[in-house]
């Protein structure tokens, strides 16, 4: 019994149980996912944190201590960003023959994000502080927490409702498209991109790779546009 | 594969500095990923290994996302407190996000192919 409570004590404070625990939370939901034929509403990210989130809980682990083994697996995001220069290379010949629907399409989804965000939040009695702390909430994580901080928001909550936004938009998105009869990859891919940016775009990648290079692209862009917008157009009306 | 990843993370690097200097609203992975773009539009291809190397990365893309994911642990009360105004914003929002965006591009999209 003692040699048990040691190994605990000691695995508990090593990376190595976090990430390994990360990774199979992660097995065991994209499993379920791959089991049901892929459907979205089973998304494995979903999956994965109700996983992990369950085991901390239950041995009454901190985030912090969590986050010291997880945190090799959340550096990989950025040259994950990176790579994602190679499906749009690939895809480049059909992003320039829509370049200005392109263009036009991700402005007014951009703005459509933040506005009605920001609209129902306020029609339901939210307080500014989360209203810009919600406004941001479709673009990637650091930008979204820049934005926030500088709009009066709190970004540490803008981190969480960009990962729930991300997977809300990864779930329910698809059988939207299907439902509204959008079957052309472009059209689905920068949706998903400018709605729900990184997590979007993984679920876009693993379908089709014109979907998930638009929605690379449109992660992207909606980053640019959000940060130039939306501080502007929150000084018109704050 | 070694190689490749370094050029990977050497985008990454250049990007973060790039941002970094010039205060720009960008976080560095993103334009990283136009620092290798325009390397492969200078170039004219994707190397074998490169293309290899990336794919693996996007397949697990996933996975990347939980750690930071797992970070809704620290705020179940704020969000437990503000849940109807944060909740219903953000369902609404992102299913109108997609629905507008994916229509325009539909709409957008089908005008130039025809013309």
């Amino acid at each position: 019994m003692d040699n048990l409570q040691d190994t605990w004590v000691y695995l508990s404070a090593s990376p190595l149980f976090h990430l390994t625990l990360t990774l199979i939370a992660f097995q065991a939901a994209n499993w379920l996912f791959e089991k049901a034929g892929r459907n979205p509403l089973l998304n494995p990210v979903l999956g994965a944190v109700l996983l992990v989130v369950a085991v901390l809980v239950a041995t009454g682990t901190d985030y912090a201590t969590y986050f010291q083994g997880a945190q090799f697996v959340h550096f990989l995001l950025g040259p994950a960003t990176v790579a994602l220069a190679i499906p749009l290379y690939r895809q480049w010949y059909r992003v320039r023959q829509s370049a200005l629907a392109i263009g036009v399409s991700l402005l007014t989804g951009s703005l459509t994000a933040a506005i009605t965000a920001v609209l129902v939040a306020w029609l339901l009695g939210g307080t500014t502080e989360m209203l810009a702390s919600i406004a941001p909430k479709s673009v990637t994580a650091p930008v979204a927490m820049a934005i926030s901080e500088e709009l009066g928001g709190l970004p540490s909550l803008t981190a969480v409702l960009v990962i729930v936004t991300g997977i809300f938009g990864a779930m329910f998105g698809p059988p939207l498209l299907n439902l509204m009869g959008v079957r052309d990859w472009r059209a689905r891919g920068l949706a998903i991109g400018t709605a729900s940016h990184g997590i979007g775009t993984a679920r876009a990648l693993q379908v089709n790779e014109t979907a998930g290079a638009f929605s690379g692209l449109a992660m992207g862009l909606n980053a640019l546009a959000t940060a130039l917008m939306l501080p502007i157009l929150w000084g018109i009306f704050f | 594969m070694i190689g490749h990843l370094t050029l990977i993370l050497t985008c990454q690097l250049i990007g973060e500095v790039i941002t970094g200097l010039l205060a720009l609203p960008v976080p560095g992975p993103v334009l990283g990923m136009v620092v290798m773009f325009v390397g492969l539009l200078v170039r004219g291809g994707v190397p074998d290994g490169l293309g290899q190397a990336a794919d693996g990365l996007l397949k697990a893309m996933s996975l990347l996302f939980v750690p930071a994911g797992t970070g809704v642990m620290l705020h179940f009360q704020l969000l437990g407190q503000a849940l109807l105004p944060l909740g219903a914003a953000l369902v609404v929002s992102t299913l109108a996000t997609i629905a507008v965006t994916a229509l325009l591009m539909l709409w957008l999209g089908k005008e130039q192919a025809d013309g």
